[in-house]
């Protein structure tokens, strides 16, 4: 084995850990504030992926706008569905909320098949980020090592602000008890209204910066939101930290694996999953209720 | 005393899920008064406290604080008109340390405590401050409930049982923090098991069973009337 095919099998796996990080971190989110477990996650990203190829093709809108905007849109997006559809199903079994936005998935990504068919579309790299570094053991090109940056970057202020932040503070208290949060006199409708809109923006952050990477195509997110579901398992759903850890960790063991086993690069996660729901079932960083 | 009303509850019905817990309470709490709600265990006393907050969803007649119907406003805006709650089970945020707890209720109305007065008032939360709100003991998280609608500027507070499983000698200074709010001219309701606690502190007794207000005992009547008071409590 080659030091060159460790290292590019080590980044290739630090960028699928830095999009299940992403993902994870929205879902962990939404999960502790609203109690749902979002499987439309994987929607919202390729939302992201797809809204970002149309601003170029029909707005002429590039990808630095792009990386602000829409974030944005699918968060509103996110926001208006909470609003009509989420807050209907509270006070229901988590069974039902896994039931809406799994149906919420199949209509967005149905949709996108409809009008756009499956085929991939291609998203050039901005020519800012073309190009890469020779680091001697291995070539870093440049879109690849932005990824990684831009998605780290993105989890801890995300993290921050949850952590040490008033609004994050007001977060948590509402994630443990929204009852008596309200009886503060803190607005928890409200926040878990922008708690899901900032879960999916989050999806739709990774799914700009999964643009010139992955072809842009309405099942790009049903692929990912499997392992995704993996890796929070493995790190115990409500932990922020433990989201971002757990995702970039078991990304660069699936690198790993794909360079001394090749066969086992898929099932890895899953097998890592067996295993911690065996000894540890609310997850690495979880707490047992 | 002023006669100025801060809270009128007229038939107020209330339920969880499918049982029927409050039948028509009527009462009524007066500027500047602590009040109490006595009663033996299950008689209804939390879940009319729950209602007067709006967190029992399920509740009907009419509740008027400072002058606004509240029966069909969500909790939020009921604590904005300036109530602060101190639950039963106190809700302490585990995830929240004792600073963070303090700080999280937005203020309410003008003239809350300072987190530096809260401190000075309570050194031993001080001393904890940077510990995750669910370490500390049992009178130290009671403290902390009670610090913290200090801070928010409320001037009418709602107790749930603040001695519960508490020593003597934290339940003694839960007492000299609550005539402290009293001479503050704060209004309060206080619910309690502990009478002898109770009857030094409050102005007005109300006396709940089986869902409904049965009794109201005045300060000056509490000797007279002890043994119907025994009698209420089944000591």
């Amino acid at each position: 084995m080659s030091m060159q095919a460790l290292f590019g099998q080590l980044l290739v796996g630090l960028i699928n850990g830095s999009f299940y990080a992403m993902l994870s971190l929205g879902l962990a989110i939404i999960f502790g504030l609203l109690g749902i477990v979002n499987i439309a996650q994987g929607a919202f990203y390729m939302l992201g992926g797809f809204v970002t190829w149309m601003l170029l093709n029909y707005a002429g809108i590039g990808y630095f706008w792009s990386l602000l905007l829409v974030p944005i849109i699918v968060g509103l997006i996110g926001a208006a569905i909470e609003k009509t559809l989420l807050k209907r199903i509270y006070n229901l079994d988590h069974m039902y909320g896994l039931l809406l936005t799994f149906g919420i998935m199949m209509f967005i990504q149905g949709m996108f098949v409809h009008f756009f068919a499956t085929a991939g579309r291609p998203y050039t790299v901005p020519s800012a980020l073309t190009g890469g570094y020779n680091l001697g053991f291995m070539f870093l090109p440049k879109y690849r090592g932005w990824v990684v940056l831009a998605s780290l970057v993105l989890c801890l202020v995300t993290w921050y602000a949850i952590e040490k932040t008033s609004i994050g503070r007001t977060l948590r208290a509402a994630t443990e008890n929204p009852t008596l949060t309200r009886a503060f006199g803190v607005n928890v409708p409200a926040l878990m209204t922008i708690g899901f809109g900032i879960g999916v923006a989050l999806a739709g952050a990774a799914g700009v910066l999964a643009a010139p990477i992955y072809p842009v195509s309405p099942l790009m997110g049903a692929e990912l939101i499997i392992t995704v579901f993996a890796v929070v398992v493995v790190g115990g759903m409500g932990s922020i930290m433990g989201a971002i850890v757990t995702s970039l960790m078991l990304g660069l063991l699936e690198g790993l694996t794909k360079v001394v086993y090749p066969q086992g690069s898929n099932m890895v996660i899953f097998v890592i999953m067996l295993i911690v729901l065996l000894v540890r079932p609310a997850g690495l960083f979880g707490r047992e209720r | 005393m002023s006669d100025q009303r801060v809270l009128t509850v007229d038939n107020v019905t209330g339920h969880y899920g499918d049982s029927h817990i409050l039948h028509g309470v009527s009462m009524h709490v007066n500027e500047g008064e602590v009040v109490t709600i006595i009663g033996r265990n299950g008689a209804g006393k939390t879940t009319l406290l729950r209602a007067i907050m709006g967190i029992l969803t399920k509740r009907g007649g009419s509740i008027v604080v400072r002058g606004q119907e509240t029966i069909a406003l969500p909790p939020e805006r009921i604590a904005r008109l300036g109530i602060g709650y101190v639950p039963e089970e106190r809700g302490i945020y585990a995830t929240l340390d004792v600073t963070e707890n303090l700080m999280l209720p937005p203020r309410v109305a003008a003239g809350g405590m300072s987190l530096d007065d809260i401190y000075k008032l309570f050194p031993n939360l001080y001393e904890r401050r940077r510990s995750p709100g669910t370490r500390l003991s049992g009178g130290e998280q009671q403290m902390l409930a009670i610090a913290r609608v200090l801070r928010t500027g409320a001037k009418f507070l709602l107790l749930d049982e603040p001695t519960e499983g508490l020593a003597p000698v934290i339940v003694q200074q839960i007492g000299a923090t609550i005539e402290l709010m009293k001479r503050q001219g704060m209004t309060l309701i206080l619910v309690e098991q502990n009478f002898r606690f109770a009857s030094r502190l409050a102005d007005r007794h109300y006396v709940m069973e089986h869902g409904q207000i049965v009794d109201v005992i005045d300060r000056a009547q509490v000797q007279a009337r002890m043994d119907s008071i025994k009698s209420y409590l089944g000591i």
